[in-house]
């Protein structure tokens, strides 16, 4: 049995195997990914110039740190269930493997909140993030009539990173409340505790905005038959081949609702449910921690510094030292983690989530085709939430098992039904989280 | 669309016919490189789809890699000869 | 107008509710803790079967099958049930031994719904189940339908014939005033009654205690897989006779396999999980039957909370301490396909005390006659 799992190599993961082998636990670290990063730190290096290069710059220190570790890394790893015990269940190249931890660090990340608009199911619509992905993994940059619409800060770092890599935008529909900033600026103060998100934002905005259009506005819809042919802002046809969408991010609870008895709490400021943790990270299971933005959107720095803190908490609770020395070890760390959350208020504030489209047409779950008028005939007919929408509509049963869903027909059905969201429980997920074969499964009871 | 900032040293093919690629990348950015639109088809509409996350999350970007059904391109790295197909509804999981 | 109150929205109360109100002269109200249809009713792995049950329920099983057929007049919807068959398939010359001996039984107590079928036979109904098979039992008229849709659609029909469905509302015990009307005490207040029925599935028997009633049951959390869609193969639902299957694809074309592999199940936070290497065995043996699937993605898993009796039987009948209070639990997992006569028997004996319905050897008493000796 080892010390201490890892799922997720991003920087709260790295950060905690790092911690954890350098306090001396036995650490596997495991990510679905062939190389450590997350998807903020993708394939980042220490001499990236530009736009985000802080950020790499720490990532590729953290990678060589997590290299030197000696933590056992198994990458291309993709986990599918945890039991009590703990004891997780992974797959590797197609043959599944079970593991027994004494502790668990669950760092499974964010993914991008979807931004539904009509026809966002064509080919040639994709999240902002999946171009950046592009961009870091592959080196591909816009050309042609590539268009962006929506709000959040990486929507202008992407605009900044691929223009600065020789790319080409057509236009920016930027979607933000422009009465936003008279909301936010109270939390101003705040946010200056660490300038640098807000000086970095708006160096990226400026850059940006001087070389691509800039629309404002919400009504957008993708034309097109068999690939985005269109845009329609406001009426007004823009010839598109590439529509990038971006609606900030939410914590990746997928197999932390999967775990019986596993709390989350409605987190109304993200609109986003997030697993209820101490300090620390502690799950309200025994022996499951959650550290970086699945426990709630902080960003890269702060994920990397509650890795740590969660891999001092998992030593004190194996016994290799006691409390006061743990919250030695962990009070700076605690300190530095409230300086990178104190711009989150104003973030969260000026960025608010949009609201889900009104189109009865709209399809909120792209798995099962689900429109939002369907979810609204279902609340009619006396479905009360989307556990039960499951079985009114299908929706959130694909095979992304309401990844890209759930925040859309959770806030549906809280509208259709009258609801404060907070109201409305999470969906349910089951293991398998990711789909693996029945005879990978099988193999298993041999 | 998409275009390249560096070179391509190998090649896969998609639907027999060969397009350039750097190995190690995601198959699915090769994919959109060389300007393929529709990855698959959806069983529940026959509508087309393509990657949308690029990150493993939503599941759109479904092709058949080496005669296995089903796999998410964006989290296939690309191999040189590499032989990936669109999913058709009548072939999923089969 | 009489008073009746129903704890329990799953399809027994659904039933049991409409059939009352469908009689006229009672006011029928639905209690529902959580939503309707959220433990096992909604989630079970939807077998309409009468193959292979156990014979004091074959009866019961004979008649709901005729409901189901005629389901789109009973409740305005077939809940999507698709006569293509119950095959139990026979693995070994053992397993055709103990398949002829079950047809002999059945037979010879007038029932001739089950049939043999050599392996040809097996082999044109279902052109992807593995060579070794011998030979199988069928029921051709069995079948599956849509737990969830059959839900709505008792659902619907119940609210159409006047019933009232109470979501969200906790029934905490069971009493009596001094003139004998029943009362039900709620996190809502307490509600009287003329007549009560207990259809509270896994929580039921946690109710009879709390009168005194003694009626054994555990919890049960049978686990099914799905998979992603797939080409159509298999139109029939697939056991087997020696091994726990059962097997099934549905009309979207995703497979659902089950057969009562055990995850685990917390009664009082009403949750239940899974076991991942009880599910692998379902999968193995999914996969030994029918290899087509080995390569096939499993999208999900998940489990409902049912009541399991000693003997794998319902409870059906007259509480023995609290006259007018009725008992309807503990399908064991095998209560879908019951569900249209076991409302109409249940609602019988509520309205008049007395049924034709052949639910005599599912009384309670059966357990009580056990406590006292």
């Amino acid at each position: 049995m080892i010390d201490l799992l890892i799922l997720g190599a991003g920087p709260a993961g790295m950060a905690a195997a790092i911690e954890a082998s350098r306090l001396g636990l036995s650490v596997q670290l495991l990510d679905e990914n062939a190389a450590p990063g997350g998807q903020v730190h993708r394939n980042a290096r220490a001499d990236a110039r530009g736009p985000g290069d802080i950020q790499a710059h720490a990532g590729a220190k953290l990678m060589a740190e997590l290299a030197a570790s000696g933590a056992d890394c198994v990458y291309g790893a993709t986990l599918w269930a945890i039991e009590p015990g703990p004891t997780a269940f992974y797959s590797v190249n197609g043959a599944a493997r079970r593991v027994e931890a004494k502790r668990i660090i669950l760092a499974p990340g964010a993914t991008e909140r979807a931004l539904p608009i009509p026809g966002w199911t064509l080919p040639g619509v994709m999240g902002v993030g999946a171009a950046q992905t592009l961009l870091k993994s592959a080196g591909l940059v816009p050309q042609g009539e590539v268009w962006i619409a929506g709000q959040g800060p990486l929507l202008w770092l992407y605009a900044a990173q691929a223009l600065a890599k020789g790319g080409r935008i057509a236009g920016i529909l930027d979607m933000s409340d422009p009465g936003a900033w008279r909301r936010a600026v109270w939390r101003l103060p705040c946010a200056l505790r660490k300038p640098r998100y807000l000086m970095l934002g708006l160096s990226w905005m400026r850059a940006v905005t001087k070389a691509v259009p800039v629309h404002c506005g919400r009504a957008i819809r993708a034309l097109g038959t068999d690939r985005l042919e269109a845009i329609e802002i406001d009426g007004v046809r823009h010839a598109a081949d590439t529509l990038l969408l971006h609606d900030g991010v939410v914590p990746n609870t997928q197999i932390t609702r999967a775990i019986q008895g596993l709390r989350h709490e409605w987190n109304e400021a993200q609109r986003a449910f997030r697993p209820v943790l101490d300090e620390y990270g502690h799950t309200s299971v025994a022996g499951v921690m959650v550290a970086g933005d699945s426990g709630g959107i902080g960003g890269a720095w702060a994920a990397a510094l509650s890795g740590r803190i969660a891999a001092i908490g998992a030593a004190c609770d194996l016994g290799l030292f006691g409390v006061e020395q743990r919250d030695a070890l962990a009070g700076p760390l605690m300190l530095q983690r409230g300086d990178e959350l104190a711009p989150r208020g104003f973030l969260d504030t000026l960025y608010a989530p949009l609201p889900v489209p009104a189109a009865a047409d709209t399809i909120l779950c792209r798995c099962e085709e689900v429109t939002r008028g369907t979810i609204d005939n279902a609340a009619q007919l006396g479905c009360l939430g989307v556990n039960q929408l499951k079985a009114f509509t299908r929706a959130g049963m694909g095979a992304c098992q309401g990844r890209t869903c759930h925040p859309l027909i959770h806030a549906a059905m809280a509208e259709a039904r009258h609801a404060p969201a907070a109201d409305m429980e999470a969906m349910r997920t089951r293991f398998p989280t990711k789909p693996l074969t029945i005879g990978e499964l099988a193999a298993l009871a041999e | 669309m998409f275009k390249r900032t560096e070179p391509t040293d190998c090649s896969i093919t998609w639907q027999g016919q060969a397009i350039p690629a750097r190995a190690g990348e995601p198959l699915a950015a090769a994919l959109i490189a060389a300007g393929i639109t529709q990855f698959r088809t959806t069983v529940v509409s026959g509508a087309p789809r393509a990657p949308f996350c690029m990150m493993g999350s939503c599941f759109d970007c479904l092709v058949e890699v080496n005669g296995e059904a089903n796999r998410q391109a964006c989290m296939t790295l690309v191999t040189p000869g590499m032989a990936a197909n669109p999913m058709q509804p009548e072939v999923v999981g089969a | 107008m009489k008073q009746a109150l129903i704890i329990g929205g799953g399809l027994h109360g659904l039933s049991t509710a409409l059939h009352l109100a469908r009689r006229g002269g009672w006011r029928v109200r639905v209690l529902e803790r959580r939503h309707v249809g959220r433990h096992s009713s909604g989630v079970n792995a939807g077998g309409v079967r009468r193959l292979g049950r156990d014979l004091r329920e074959v009866g019961l099983s004979v008649i709901a099958a005729e409901m189901w057929d005629n389901l789109p007049r009973i409740v305005g919807d077939d809940g999507g049930f698709r006569p293509f068959g119950q095959i139990k398939l026979a693995e070994s010359d053992a397993d055709i031994a103990k398949l002829e001996a079950r047809q002999a039984a059945t037979h010879a107590r007038g029932w001739t719904h089950e049939e043999m079928i050599d392996r040809d036979e097996v082999l044109r109904l279902l052109p992807a189940v593995s060579g070794h098979v011998r030979g199988a039992m069928i029921v051709r008229g069995d079948g599956s339908a849509n737990p969830m849709r059959t839900v709505m659609a008792f659902r619907r029909a119940a609210q159409e014939a006047g019933v009232e469905i109470i979501e969200g509302i906790a029934v905490n015990g069971i009493g009596t005033t001094g003139s004998g009307t029943l009362v039900v005490e709620t996190d809502r207040g307490p509600m009287q009654a003329d007549r009560v029925a207990n259809c509270a599935g896994a929580w039921a028997s946690g109710l009879a205690a709390g009168i005194g009633e003694h009626i054994p049951t555990n919890a049960k959390a049978s686990m099914m897989i799905v998979t992603e869609r797939l080409p159509f193969f298999c139109l029939p639902t697939v056991g087997s006779a020696a091994r726990a299957l059962s097997f099934k694809q549905s009309e979207v074309g995703t497979v659902v396999i089950g057969g009562g592999h055990q995850g685990a199940n917390d009664i009082a936070t009403e949750t239940s999980s899974q076991n991942l290497m009880n599910l692998a065995k379902a999968a193995r043996i999914a996969a030994e039957i029918f290899p087509i699937v080995a390569g096939a993605r499993i999208i999900r898993s998940w489990t409902g909370i049912e009541a399991r009796t000693p003997d794998e039987v319902p409870v059906i009948g007259e509480s023995g301490v609290m006259p007018g209070l009725f008992h309807s639990f503990g399908y064991s997992g095998h209560g879908f396909q019951l569900c249209p006569a076991a409302g109409a028997a249940v609602a019988e004996l509520m309205a008049q005390g007395s049924t034709n319905m052949p639910v005599a050897e599912l009384s309670p008493a059966r357990f009580q006659q056990k406590a006292a000796a």
